[in-house]
């Protein structure tokens, strides 16, 4: 819900970007160079004309004042979405200093966001399984005799699965080593037969294992052990306690909805991170609540290409409603009723003790032993070099918490080093049971956050 | 390894790690050939080991324990300069995320190339004495590691905490080595212990740039340092070292260069010459007077008088100890090379004495017989080069509309922009412009390189007079896409409005090359948007003052 005559800012438009690619080449359009024509109306339509390679100008088209994130329309032949055009326009308007005036949308603009927008609608009832997507439509009735029958499938599944393990694990895990060793993606391709996706995609991370390195028994071993417990989980969920049941069914990949209450606080942006693999692309958000002091997840996915929700910009602060999901400690949850356009906020985390967060980990694991991380902002920590890998030490004792490996790789450890100075930080991040992964870095005095992913 | 490196759990759990090994032994060679701890063997058995470990997969990351910490690198130094303005700290992010590609088919489309503004906003921000913001650092780092021409002014910006922060990734190691303006030694109460202690312990690059930002604050002390230890430095140094020399040369410096001539090193002993040389009050300067003078007379029996030259016959052991290189390059013969050598080190006011009391216009306006003229003038234009002195190279330069694109000295593009470096800014932006206006941009881009930015303003508007007679003529637009660069850096955003009017599309002229017409549009509009932009980010700097 973008509120009319409201401008994003530029780190705002940036985030619609598909891929880094897109973002630079629409960079380059942000400016007045290339367009004319251009205008906004407070229907909240922005549009213009951008000389291209071809002879006539591309038409674009934004629309962003709708509750439905925005729409984008653009002559040019890219499949990407929004195409660097429309990205362009974006920067240019939210760039301000006049460059896009106030007008009235010009013929050319109208037939087309009304379209898109239809289609945007549709989409939304894809694979985010918006709040009502489960049950569906018609009678009680059907709908229950249509869960029944998915249970059925899923427990067949699950005993098939069951099986699998049970040969591999008489034969020995040192056959997955073997080139050509099939297991993974076949049981992964089972499970999706059996509708329980969130197994599909635990076996097929599976596969992964027995070329990741050194101790790579120790880890398929592990996770093998943990879906072997959801397997069971499941056999037996009539005789686990509703939070823990509820756990499983969703680990197993059941659609749930957000049926808490909703909660109205400050819900500050503290973190944003998008993942890919060849089919989906996961955007994260983390949200803290300034009164509630904690942190809950917002989750949407983009699936090839697909525009994902608008990104909520790091260090901003929403007055919003947020209703959690009924797994996993309430920690997932959906965005509901926002109250004002996102606003630049001082507040930030409360940070605990390295000791303090491991501690919560494990704590968190009662809830849900499936659990790779818990979100958490460390107080007063240093990042400290440990032979090849950092850490983030306590600044006023000896304790520290090793940062994940993959964290070696990525800038964001230099930014965060460069922040530090030697001196301690503020830094939220998740922290399981590979180590810390940092994702946003605040200085001991006055500033703004840094991202760092 | 993926796991924490956790403290032990504690004492009661000692037994657990043996358990855990046992299960993955077992898992890893079957159940079938290694029965899993606590269990039967049998068809049970994978089971049982899958519930063993995931209970004991969850036991052991649940009791996870923070690891003890490493030792902490000592904090960076402070950076007591104020922070950059907001608006000003986000340009910067802006510029340093444009990383240069191959844009569509090697176009450049309207859109400004941002990664160009880096060193003007470098520049700006410096000049303004703001800190750069940590987080920023290794953005800053990494751009200038691919670019060497940007790492003065990075690391000049990027200050203290760069370095520290270099000490930590190998990748910024360059940020070690060179310090300039800052200087390796932060003052302080004992800061001339340092630079001794550098001075004598630190590697080579080390010391150069040690003393390369001690001559700026203290030739004297600079050259003191040296003498210290110029008996004991390998040649290849003493010849780096004598170099930094150049920085604050003057007549204090001039023992130790005489010295210097004796030098075992020949390329050391040529340097010492070639800085003397540039004092015109030293005794070589006067050895070299002498010398030039004997080979240089006015001939007044011819109408008008004209300049007699008599090149050296041999090239002396005294001429060689002062810098004189007694074999020629191949192709050139032995007396004149010498003879270039001895007037080009000899002090311009002596021509004056020797040529009738003329001034240098008068002079350089003398015929000279025998064809020596082109030899003669060259060897004044490094001259003056040499000594800086802008009256001789304003003769020899020329009026910029002068015919045939050239003064009666200046043979060369280069030279000449070289005796335009002698001239303070303002007059070099003249006659620049003047040149152009007189010649056009076709062999204006050396000498555009060598004017101050932004542009003066008559030097501005020649430019654009000037691309404007491109286009009209309708020539290609990327022959000028070098000086279109330029201009886009270096023309003062003020001027922006005025090239509104060369935007549109005009209609293509008979004869002009096709296609040509919205190019130069398209890159005007680039011009006029990097202008709109320099002047964005110069506000943007500017504003933090106010507060």
């Amino acid at each position: 819900m973008t509120q009319q005559g409201v401008r994003w800012t530029v780190e705002q438009v940036l985030t619609l970007a598909p891929d880094a690619a897109s973002r630079e080449a629409g960079s380059r359009l942000g400016a007045a160079g290339p367009w004319s024509g251009v205008g906004s109306s407070d229907g909240g339509t922005v549009w213009g004309l951008c000389e291209g390679s071809g002879s006539e100008p591309y038409r674009t088209v934004v629309t962003v004042a709708d509750g439905t994130g925005p729409a984008f329309r653009c002559d040019c032949s890219s499949r990407k979405l929004p195409c660097k055009h429309a990205l362009g326009l974006l920067l240019l308007w939210a760039g301000g200093a006049g460059a896009v005036p106030e007008a009235e949308a010009p013929a050319w603009t109208r037939p087309w966001p009304v379209e898109r927008r239809a289609g945007a609608g549709r989409e939304r009832k894809g694979p985010a399984a918006g709040p009502h997507g489960a049950a569906g439509t018609g009678d009680p009735e059907a709908a229950r005799r249509r869960a029944e029958q998915r249970a059925g499938r899923i427990t067949a599944g699950v005993t098939d699965l069951e099986q699998r393990l049970t040969d591999l694990l008489r034969g020995g895990l040192a056959g997955a080593e073997q080139p050509g060793y099939a297991l993974w993606e076949e049981t992964a391709a089972r499970m999706v037969d059996a509708q329980a996706p969130g197994l599909a995609l635990r076996v097929r991370e599976l596969g992964a294992i027995p070329s990741s390195g050194p101790g790579w028994p120790v880890r398929l071993l592990e996770e093998c052990a943990l879906l072997h417990l959801l397997g069971r989980g499941w056999l037996h969920r009539e005789r686990l306690p509703d939070a823990l049941a509820a756990t499983v069914r969703s680990r197993v990949g059941l659609p749930t909805s957000a049926d808490g209450s909703p909660v109205r606080d400050r819900w500050l942006v503290v973190a944003r991170y998008d993942t890919a693999d060849a089919r989906l692309t996961t955007r994260r958000t983390w949200l803290y609540g300034a009164e509630e002091e904690r942190a809950v997840l917002l989750l949407s996915y983009g699936a090839g290409g697909r525009p994902l929700e608008p990104a909520l910009p790091v260090g901003l602060a929403l007055d919003a409603e947020v209703s959690a999901y009924p797994d996993t400690g309430r920690r997932r949850g959906a965005l509901g009723r926002r109250f004002g356009p996102p606003a630049p906020a001082r507040t930030r985390p409360r940070g605990v003790t390295a000791a303090r967060a491991a501690a919560d980990y494990g704590e968190t694991l009662r809830e849900d032993p499936w659990l790779e991380s818990v979100p958490v902002a460390l107080e007063r920590v240093v990042p400290v070099p440990d032979g090849d890998a950092w850490q983030l030490a306590d600044a006023d004792s000896d304790t520290a918490l090793p940062l994940t490996p993959a964290t070696g790789n990525r800038p964001g450890l230099w930014r965060l080093v460069a922040l530090s100075g030697g001196a301690p930080v503020t830094v939220f991040g998740e922290c399981g049971h590979r180590g810390f992964t940092p994702l946003t870095a605040w200085p001991t005095g006055p500033g703004p956050a840094v991202p760092l992913c | 390894m993926t796991r924490v490196d956790a403290l032990p759990p504690g004492g009661s759990a000692a037994a657990a790690p043996a358990v855990w090994e046992a299960l993955v032994t077992s898992a890893l060679l079957g159940t079938d050939r290694r029965t899993p701890p606590g269990s039967g063997h049998g068809p049970g058995a994978p089971e049982a080991l899958l519930d063993a470990a995931a209970a004991e997969t969850v036991r052991r990351r649940a009791g996870l324990r923070p690891a003890r910490a490493a030792r902490r690198p000592d904090p960076a130094p402070g950076d007591p300069r104020p922070a950059l303005p907001a608006a000003a700290a986000h340009r910067l992010t802006m510029l340093l995320a444009d990383r240069p590609g191959p844009a569509a088919g090697g176009r450049r489309g309207g859109a400004p190339d941002l990664m160009e503004l880096l060193p003007q906003w470098l520049a700006t921000a410096n000049a303004r004495g703001f800190a750069a913001p940590p987080e920023a650092l290794p953005a800053l780092l990494d751009a200038a590691r691919g670019r060497t021409d940007l790492r003065p002014a990075v690391l000049a910006f990027a200050g203290p905490r760069a370095v520290w922060l270099a000490r930590l990734n190998p990748d910024w190691r360059f940020a070690l080595r060179a310090m300039p303006g800052v200087g390796p030694v932060p003052p302080g109460s004992d800061a001339e212990e340092r630079v001794r202690r550098l001075w004598d312990e630190g590697l080579f690059a080390e010391r150069v740039a040690l003393l390369a930002a001690l001559r700026t604050r203290n030739a004297g002390g600079a050259r003191e340092l040296l003498a210290s230890t110029w008996a004991a430095e390998r040649a290849e140094d003493r010849l780096m070292f004598l170099d930094s020399l150049r920085t604050g040369l003057d007549a204090a410096d001039e023992p130790f260069l005489e010295e210097a001539l004796a030098d075992r090193s020949r390329n050391v002993r040529a340097t010492a010459a070639e800085l003397l040389s540039a004092l015109p009050g030293s005794a070589l300067a006067g050895r070299m007077a002498a010398r030039a003078v004997t080979c240089v007379s006015l001939d007044r029996a011819l109408v008008p008088p004209a300049i007699a030259v008599e090149a050296p016959h041999e090239c002396d052991a005294g001429m060689e100890r002062d810098g004189v290189v007694s074999s020629p390059p191949a192709g050139r013969g032995e007396r004149s090379w010498w003879f270039g050598q001895l007037v080009e080190a000899a002090p311009l006011r002596t021509w004056s004495a020797r040529l009738g009391g003329r001034g240098p216009e008068e002079i350089v306006a003398l015929p000279v017989s025998d064809g020596w003229g082109g030899e003669l003038h060259a060897a004044w234009c490094r001259a003056a080069v040499r000594q800086g002195d802008g009256a001789w190279a304003r003769a020899l330069l020329g009026a910029p509309t002068a015919p045939e694109a050239g003064g009666p000295g200046a043979v060369s593009l280069a030279e000449r922009a070289k005796l335009l470096g002698t001239l303070d800014a303002e007059e070099r932006a003249a006659w620049v412009a003047g040149f152009i206006a007189t010649h056009g941009l076709s062999e204006a881009f050396q000498l555009l390189g060598m004017c101050g930015v932004p542009w003066a303003v008559p030097l501005g508007r020649a430019v654009v007079d000037a691309l404007d007679i491109a286009r009209d003529a309708g020539s290609y637009p990327w022959s000028f896409s070098g000086v279109m660069g330029l201009a886009e850096r270096c023309l003062d955003p003020a001027e922006a409005g005025r090239l509104d009017a060369l935007l549109a599309t005009p209609d293509e002229p008979e004869n002009a090359s096709p296609g040509a017409g919205s190019y130069w549009a398209e890159a005007f509009q680039r011009l006029v948007t990097t202008l709109r932009l320099r002047a964005a980010m110069a506000g943007e700097l500017e504003g933090g003052r106010e507060e």
